[in-house]
């Protein structure tokens, strides 16, 4: 909104002089703005650090020469600033703005101040020479009566200030605590913080304006205060034992609830101020009984109240813990703490289980047991995945040595080494640990055992660790000076510079070695040297030769689906029938031309099978689906994303796609070889081409192709010798699929036996894919099934576990947004009492719908969950959070948590009414908007951008006269809101009017986005020029007419 | 204390950089590859927490971080601040952004990133917690804008305007009018009456 406002302002005079001709000061500005982001998508562009640091330089440079000369005016230098900051950013040297950012801050209106003061805070620190000159200027606005004017003053103090000019604004400063403004107030106690922290001595008389506020009435300003005693308390903690009783009640109020609930986070009061104050007393309360008597009281409610299962509360949880640890123990305390870690170790949540271990180490000191109660767990957690998890765990381990002799819990360790369930990764980790043990073991058999198995291993690390051992072991003594029996569980000092090595590396270097280059500097230059050399064989310079040569001579498309396993033969002329000119009905997923009109594609063409027919024999089947299985799985991802997009625009499985790579790179051998007719090869080609533009996102279908292009070259000429031409045999192959093709088409519309009448060849994806996407295709099939009629988003999956994967899609139906949670059983059993919920969301009326809840889920299957969502009060973005339970064989029920955002364009519809009937309601609306922006050549086109925004936006295009296009959407349930575009030369005018007054805004900020993307995509030189006029703005101009 | 802000990408281009300790340039960018590196190796699946790079001071300092589409929110801290409590920050510190510029996405921290420190300043102070409350950031940055508004509203705006009706060519309007000859016309008129 704000930025809208901006950029009206900054408009007002070229919308003035747009009749005339835009040119000038106005056009020079309005270009100078957006060279951010001029910069920004160059440097985007490039690929190499080099060409980078080219083009920064070269910005650089252009900067240099702007910030120094004399007519660039400070508004110029607001922009320049930003650029600057950017450069910098990036690590380039923009030393020569540095005094420009001063100048900015001590000159510039509010505005450009701000981004001077921003600058400076990024560009300089605290003993640079220019800071000096700023003082001035930070004096002056602490003095002033604008009160953004003091914040940012107070800002940078406390970012940077040159120590010795503290004594000229602490005054100013100390004042500021009394000031009546509470974030005044709380952003100078932040201020004193900083100096306390760079310079102590000069803020020791002001003790007890601290005091004044820590008791300050308004909870921010106390909260602030506290970052200063956590500090003081920490230095000398027996200064401040008199406040303990103000922390404690602070707390106390905190806890029960009587701050206002502005200070509610996710319904925990202020739980940062509880972390905070928690730590104050744990730091007063350390070896001190009389003053751990009074938090006593305060800490085991804290323990109590905290119960929800936030990831907040559980912070303050760990800091009660924490507390209840470090002051006086009282039992009581310490059982129930001691209970709460074991939430934390027992957590899935692997933060927590994280903190939980974190928490046993400093546990265990005072209290063993605990530790031996969760060893199960310390053990599982041996082999997270997580390398720092495991280092928790085996320092737990060491201090287990205070109840068993080390021997036995050498013992233990060496039968973890044995065990094959953990990496190698962990077991390098125990014997870091033996290792550390040993000097305290009497006897070393174990020791030695573990050292003859492990010198042998294969894996390096595991041998090195080994050896280590064993030298240490054959000279005990240094061992144990090494390893000091009363320090084996701290950290040792590491020289991690390795300084003691400097003089070695210099002698080598002066010798002549190569000097040592750090690892992200070696696969930089492994990068770029790699970019040299490649030539990319395959990939892009297939595509240009591919398709423009070979379009089918007859202009009928017919697209051309070929199973996995028959292609090849497919091809061959003798066993396919010509299907030229025969209009097909019926494909692979049903009836055809009712998806053709669901695409919306141009082209009339048809996708048509064409007549392949399956001839392998079985051991064939079983050696390529090794090798498709390969592909498949390193390829899941990509694929499970283009199966989603494949199945809406209604084409196959993703083995089309990969198919018809496969099938044109053949045709193209075919050619070269000349076996095949040239119609033949064309026939294929015009398939992709049909399937490329039914595509929205063809760059990841080119990607795949490249992707299996290169691999099916390669094998190509092997597997066409391996093909026998037996048409009998392929009659008989082909029945002995369809139970196959049965399995999958349990998920489709077609069944087999359609296909078996229709004597059509059957495609199916092969065999290995068809089972890792089996589910993928009974989701997304059930998701064409009730869409057919409406638009709808992609499917998603926002949850799953290793029985069950819930996705969810948004159907934007007329009346209402249909949500729909598709819960997939992947496991082998049914599962039983399924219940899906969503929580009740303030702004949505949430409805489920009747007859899709089914309480049994059977194996392998999906059901549907709809709710339809109806939007209460207006918002820009929501959440709908929910969770799905269910039972396995009866025994325990598994709940999931997920949520879905929800924004306004959600609600947003196409209103469809006629250009008389827009013509109406335009005048009769009060809220506009308008906003130009300029397209590129290839955008020129308005029906194609009013078509992107129509798909993207669910508008209604109403009429396109000539460079006018009319579009018209509501929000649901009946906001109606008009768009009008108007192309001028390369401009695009935006005009929106709307009864409702956000809405024009937001739809104009959407239309922007997606415009902005589709620019940003095609790469073509970003360069705007903005104009809005808002109501008020026009009055104005009214006035000023009038007066003139 | 917070020691650093880290915003980059996946592929470890920074997106927002704030230090709230001094390290020299090179050092800061030798930083924002090292935490890169550090980050991007660790799965989702486990834990946000890790030890500092040897160049931020290591184990004495922890990184905390949360991992968003295609952006990486690293917070350095020290000892004294809790880690849940900062990863909570970074929720915070996120959905204040996207309340901001409605669906943030990385581009909105490219272009507007001079908006998007105000935001930070609002939240995290020369190190410390400023205000943690989502409600008053977004009050804080929309009284800002608010300023913007009135700043560029009232002084710029009228004078611009009236600059910009002045270079228009208006034919009914007569472009040499002087105010003076009507003062002395008016009194003329009255003599004739």
């Amino acid at each position: 909104m704000s930025d809208i406002v901006e950029k009206t302002l900054t408009a007002l005079p070229g919308l003035f002089l747009q009749n005339q001709s835009v040119s000038g000061p106005a056009a020079a500005k309005a270009s100078f703005s957006s060279r951010l982001g001029g910069l920004v998508r160059g440097i985007t562009a490039l690929t190499s650090k080099h060409e980078e640091e080219k083009l920064i330089q070269q910005e650089l440079n252009n900067l240099k020469a702007t910030v120094s000369a004399p007519t660039t005016t400070l508004k110029m230098m607001k922009e320049c600033m930003v650029r600057l900051i950017y450069c910098e950013m990036l690590g380039y040297d923009a030393s020569f703005g540095y005094i420009h950012a001063i100048k900015l801050a001590q000159q510039g209106n509010l505005l450009e101040k701000r981004v001077g003061y921003l600058a400076v805070s990024l560009f300089l620190h605290e003993s640079h020479e220019l800071l000096l000159l700023l003082v001035n200027t930070v004096v002056k606005d602490l003095q002033s009566t604008n009160l953004v004017e003091v914040c940012m003053a107070l800002t940078i103090v406390s970012q940077i200030f040159p120590r010795e000019m503290i004594p000229a604004v602490l005054p100013l400063i100390e004042d500021k605590l009394q000031h009546s403004k509470e974030i005044i107030r709380r952003k100078a106690v932040l201020a004193l913080y900083k100096f306390y922290l760079i310079a102590p001595n000069q803020v020791q008389h002001i003790h007890i304006k601290f005091r004044k506020a820590l008791c300050d009435r308004d909870v921010g300003v106390m909260a602030a205060s506290l970052h200063i005693y956590l500090r003081m308390i920490k230095e000398n903690s027996s200064a401040y034992k008199d406040l303990t009783g103000s922390f404690v009640t602070i707390l106390k109020q905190v806890v029960g609830g009587k701050l206002p609930v502005d200070f509610n986070y996710h319904s925990v009061p202020a739980p940062w101020l509880q972390i905070q104050l928690l730590r104050i007393l744990g730091l007063l309360g350390k070896d001190d009984q009389r003053t751990s008597e009074l938090m006593y009281d305060v800490l085991d409610e804290s323990l109590r109240r905290a119960e929800l299962n936030h990831n907040v509360t559980y912070a303050i949880l760990f800091e009660c813990v924490h507390t209840v640890y470090s002051v006086y123990p009282k039992s009581e305390l310490l059982e129930k703490a001691a209970k709460c870690i074991g939430r934390f170790v027992l957590s899935p949540k692997i933060n927590l289980k994280y903190l939980g271990l974190k928490a046993l180490t400093y546990v265990i000191q005072q209290d063993p047991t605990l530790a031996l109660q969760h060893q199960m767990t310390i053990i599982e957690c041996l082999d997270h995945p997580d390398p720092i998890i495991k280092r928790e765990v085996l320092g737990e381990y060491s201090y287990l040595l205070d109840k068993e002799t080390p021997e036995e819990v050498i013992t233990k360790l060496y039968k973890l080494l044995r065990s094959d369930s953990i990496s190698s990764e962990t077991k390098a980790w125990i014997i870091a640990a033996v290792t550390k043990l040993t000097p305290q073991a009497h006897s070393s058999n174990i020791v030695e055992r573990l050292i003859q198995e492990f010198t042998t291993s294969l894996d390096t690390c595991l041998r090195q660790h080994a050896f280590e051992l064993k030298h240490l072991h054959e000279n005990v003594k240094f061992m144990k000076g090494l390893l000091p029996v009363d320090k084996s569980c701290e950290d040792m000092v590491v020289d991690a510079s390795l300084s003691f090595l400097d003089g070695f590396v210099a002698e080598e270097l002066s010798q002549g070695a190569a000097p040592y280059k750090p690892h992200h500097q070696r696969q930089e230059e492994k990068l770029s040297q790699g970019k040299v050399l490649s030539f990319e064989p395959y990939g892009l310079s297939f595509s240009s030769s591919g398709f423009s040569g070979r379009q089918s001579p007859a202009g009928i498309s017919l697209g051309s689906d070929i199973s996995g396993n028959s292609t090849e033969t497919g091809l061959k002329e003798t066993n396919s029938l010509k299907l030229e000119g025969i209009k097909k009905l019926w494909g692979k997923e049903g009836y055809l031309p009712k998806k053709e009109s669901k695409t919306g594609d141009e082209t009339e063409a048809l996708p048509v099978p064409q007549e392949n027919i399956i001839m392998e024999n079985v051991d064939q089947i079983i050696t390529k689906n090794d090798q498709s299985q390969a592909l498949t799985q390193s390829k899941e991802e990509k694929e499970k994303q283009l199966l989603a997009s494949s199945l809406f625009v209604g084409l196959g499985s993703e083995s089309t796609i990969s198919l018809l790579g496969k099938a044109d790179t053949l045709s193209h051998k075919f050619r070269r070889k000349s076996k095949v007719k040239e119609t033949k090869s064309g026939q294929t080609t015009t398939a992709e081409n049909v399937t490329r533009s039914s595509f929205s996102s063809s760059s990841n279908v080119t990607y795949e192709e490249d992707y299996y292009l290169d691999n099916f070259q390669d094998r190509g000429d092997k597997e066409i010798k391996k093909f026998s031409l037996n048409s009998e045999l392929l009659d008989s192959e082909s029945l002995t699929e369809l139970p196959l093709i049965e399995k999958i088409s349990n998920c489709r519309l077609s069944t087999p036996s359609l296909f078996a009448v229709n004597n059509m060849e059957v495609f199916h994806p092969p065999q290995s894919t068809a089972a890792s996407v089996a589910n993928e295709i009974s989701l997304a099939s059930s998701l064409l099934e009730e869409t057919t009629e409406h638009m709808h988003s992609d499917l998603m999956e926002v949850c799953h576990n290793e029985t069950i994967s819930v996705s969810s899609y948004k159907i934007w139906k007329d009346e209402c947004l249909l949500m729909v949670w598709s819960v997939f059983n992947k496991s082998a059993s049914e599962l039983k009492s399924a219940n899906l919920e969503i929580a009740p969301a303030e702004n949505f009326k949430i409805t489920e719908q009747p007859g899709c809840c089914l309480p049994v889920i059977e194996a392998e299957s999906t059901r549907n969950f709809q709710y339809s969502v109806q939007m209460e009060k207006p918002f820009t973005e929501g959440n709908l959070s929910g969770f799905i339970n269910y039972q396995v064989m009866d025994t325990h029920s598994v709940q999931l948590e997920f949520s879905v955002n929800l924004s306004l364009l959600d609600f947003i519809r196409p209103l469809k009414i006629s250009t008389e009937d827009f013509g109406k309601l335009w005048l009769s609306f009060a809220n506009d908007v308008k906003q130009n922006v300029k397209m590129s050549e290839s955008q020129a086109a308005l029906p194609s951008t009013l078509k992107a925004l129509q798909q993207e936006l669910r508008l209604h295009v109403v009429d396109i006269i000539g460079n006018e296009g009319l579009l018209a959407c509501q929000l649901l349930p009946s906001i109606p809101c008009l768009l009008h575009f108007r192309v001028h030369g390369d401009m695009l005018a935006l005009w929106f009017r709307s009864s409702c007054s956000t809405l024009p805004d937001y739809l104009l900020y959407q239309c922007q986005k997606i415009i902005f993307h589709y620019r940003l995509l095609q790469d073509i030189e970003y360069n705007s020029l903005w104009y809005t006029v808002s109501p008020c703005c026009l009055s104005i101009l009214c006035i000023a007419i009038c007066i003139c | 204390m917070i020691q650093a802000i880290l915003v980059f990408n996946n592929h470890g281009k920074p997106r927002l950089v704030r230090f709230y300790q001094r390290f020299p340039e090179e050092i800061q960018q030798q930083i924002i590859r090292e935490t890169f590196h550090l980050v991007l190796k660790r799965d989702d699946n486990i834990c946000n927490f890790l030890e500092g790079g040897s160049l931020i001071g290591g184990s004495d300092y922890k990184l905390i971080y949360r991992h968003y589409a295609t952006l990486y929110f690293v917070f350095c801290v020290d000892s004294s601040e809790s880690e849940l409590g900062i990863l909570d920050l970074i929720q915070v510190f996120v959905e204040t952004l996207d309340k901001c510029f409605e669906n943030v996405c990385e581009l909105d921290l490219i272009f507007h990133m001079d908006k998007v420190h105000y935001i930070l300043q609002e939240v995290v102070m020369g190190g410390m917690v400023l205000e943690t409350n989502m409600n008053e950031i977004v009050a804080q940055i929309e009284a800002q804008n608010r300023l913007e508004k009135s700043e560029g509203g009232l002084s710029a705006a009228p004078a611009r305007a009236v600059s910009a009706v002045k270079n228009i060519n208006l034919p009914e309007m007569p472009r040499n009018i002087n105010i003076g000859d009507l003062n002395i016309k008016v009194p003329n008129l009255s003599q004739f009456v």
